[in-house]
């Protein structure tokens, strides 16, 4: 007599969370195709790629809403949401959304949708959500402070030559080698 | 089709924004491969152990940078239309600095963080509520240093070409050399620091590196299209404008679109300078037909979005040969004054006995008026009041809304 294993039934979670997991491309592969949809951005729409300008103007709709006339007295948010503009009415902000799908399509393919925390041997999970919000608040002011954050300033930018955003590209790269060594105990 | 495409006016809204979406998508979707949802492989970066995060942002901004140019040299791309981040030295040196400290405690950048939120990493999800955090808070206190934000080594649009005086294709095979540098020294350093075993690399990286500069150097060979070659291009819709006379309007036009406070115009006057010192349209500038290609980025760092530029010389021709050297580098809202100065003083100055008329406008850009002293535009004519004149003209200056300027990078 045998008996059959009942396969386990396979449920849509498992088919969407629980792929095998598949390795990240090559760095230059990856290099070059990220350079073929920065050219395909500018080549169609004369804009290359952003990412912090789309949450800036998710952030000014919410103030918006609670705020108005706050809005309307500050210069930099007036430029984006000042009476009847509507801060979401960019091309940015539809470019930040497909980011966060084409990122979820690319994480199920490649079976890499599982809940985790990336840290450091050394620190809690806890810790690490802690330097997380915190080294998030410190880019997202820097971001915002520079004009764009590292896809458009130092990716589009770069990539149109601006003299801008080489220096930008620069002064990103000496400030994390800076400070990296003080930190060294969240990654090592 | 001249490239990039004027997709406000091209297409809807929805249609606009689905293009931009389905960028975004791409977009998401090759961080995501490349590794970028990961914090531990981007904050290794500055362990030197995994120099992922160089390969990927240099290779991309080379293989952009060549195909860009490859594009503009073979006229396909108008590179005038293409967003370049204004340069603002002050804030962006500080900003970037802020930045790179936040990079390597937080272990992300904004869109590298939204890719990691979208594959479900805690971190990922801190971080962007982070950035949300950072981002409201530099809204509320911008206020305090705007004066600096706004001016400190402040450029304009200003590329690496422009500000070292070299041709474009030097520059761009220059910044790829330095790239495939760079990737040479990231492989040995992880070779150092992160005991990668470099035989496993795989040998098409050196096939893809002989292409990129082959791109490059090709860049030097094609060299940039010249305002004629561009103007070819577009010509057969930019001489049917011209021979309809879409483009050239009356001057009770011109005296109407100035008194019009929702336009701002701009009025070049394209004849020799003693010309336009003897008379000319109160508040034009002059700019000799030979000199008008100089003004070209003078023009584009025009930053209002209601300005209209019109063209005179005595008749038209030499004011339609600046109106299609404009044409050719995408300025928008430009015309041509109909029957030049010529027709403007018979129309305006008819009352002015000073003013002598010596011969008929023949088309030849000759002025066919004597004055009795070069006063410039202290004449009635020079500046006459829109009140007094009602005529009876087709009007045809249309405002094109202008790309905006506002929008590009991460702005």
């Amino acid at each position: 007599m045998t008996t059959t294993l009942d396969q386990p039934r396979k449920t849509w979670r498992d088919r969407v969370f629980n792929r095998p997991t598949r390795p990240y491309i090559h760095p230059y592969l990856g290099g070059l195709l990220l350079g073929i949809v920065l050219f395909l951005a500018f080549f169609i729409t004369g804009n290359g790629l952003g990412a912090s300008g789309g949450l800036n103007r998710i952030v000014v709709f919410v103030q918006d809403i609670f705020a108005p006339e706050h809005v309307d007295r500050i210069p930099y948010l007036l430029k984006m949401a000042g009476g009847a503009l509507n801060p979401l009415d960019d091309w940015v902000v539809p470019l930040v959304v497909g980011t966060i799908v084409g990122g979820f399509i690319s994480g199920w393919f490649s079976g890499r949708l599982q809940v985790e925390t990336n840290r450091g041997p050394h620190i809690s999970k806890h810790t690490r959500w802690a330097t997380a919000l915190l080294g998030g608040a410190i880019m997202g002011y820097g971001a915002r402070m520079a004009r764009g954050c590292t896809s458009g300033q130092a990716l589009s930018g770069g990539a149109v030559l601006s003299v801008g955003s080489w220096a930008f590209m620069f002064a990103v790269f000496a400030g994390g080698y800076a400070m990296a060594y003080f930190v060294r105990r969240l990654w090592n | 089709m001249p490239f990039p495409l004027p997709l406000e006016t091209l297409v809807s809204k929805p249609v606009m924004f689905l293009i931009f979406g389905l960028i975004g998508v791409a977009f998401g979707f090759v961080l995501e491969s490349a590794g970028f949802g990961n914090s531990k492989k981007l904050a290794a970066q500055f362990y030197l152990k995994d120099m992922t995060v160089l390969k990927v942002m240099f290779g991309a901004i080379v293989t952009a940078m060549v195909l860009i140019f490859i594009a503009v040299g073979l006229g396909i791309l108008d590179f005038s239309l293409v967003w370049v981040n204004p340069t603002y030295l002050g804030s962006g040196i500080l900003g970037g600095l802020i930045m790179g400290v936040g990079f390597i405690i937080g272990g992300f950048c904004p869109g590298t963080s939204l890719v990691a939120m979208a594959t479900r990493k805690i971190d990922g999800l801190f971080f962007v509520l982070g950035v949300l955090i950072g981002i409201f808070a530099f809204g509320e206190t911008e206020q305090y240093f705007d004066q600096w934000w706004n001016t400190a080594g402040y450029m304009g649009r200003l590329t690496i070409p422009d500000w070292l005086n070299l041709p474009v294709g030097a520059v761009v095979v220059g910044i790829v050399l330095i790239a495939l540098f760079m990737f040479w020294a990231a492989e040995q350093l992880e070779r150092i620091y992160g005991q990668r075993d470099l035989q496993k690399e795989p040998s098409w990286r050196r096939y893809a590196a002989v292409g990129l500069v082959t791109f490059a150097v090709s860049i030097i060979v094609i060299g940039t299209p010249t305002t004629a070659e561009k103007y070819d291009r577009i010509a057969s819709t930019k001489d049917a404008a011209l021979a309809n006379r879409e483009v050239q309007i009356n001057p009770g036009e011109l005296l109407d679109s100035i008194a019009n406070d929702t336009l701002k115009v701009v009025v070049l006057d394209v004849r020799p300078e003693a010309e336009f010192n003897q008379f000319h349209i109160s508040g034009a500038k002059n700019t000799p037909l030979a000199q008008i290609e100089d003004i070209i980025p003078e023009l584009h760092a025009q930053q209002a979005l209601n300005t209209v530029f019109v063209l005179a010389s005595n008749d038209e021709v030499a004011a339609t040969e600046a109106w299609k050297v404009l044409s050719a580098e995408s300025i928008p809202n430009a015309y041509v004054l109909e029957g030049g100065i010529n027709q403007w003083i018979a129309t305006f100055g008819k009352d002015e006995g000073d003013i002598v008329q010596v011969s008929s406008p023949a088309g030849d850009d000759s002025l066919c008026f004597s004055f009795p002293a070069a006063l410039g535009d202290r004449y009635q004519a020079a500046d006459p009041l829109p009140h007094e004149w009602e005529l009876d003209y087709t009007p045809k200056v249309k405002l094109q809304v202008k790309r905006d300027k506002s929008g590009g990078g991460c702005g």
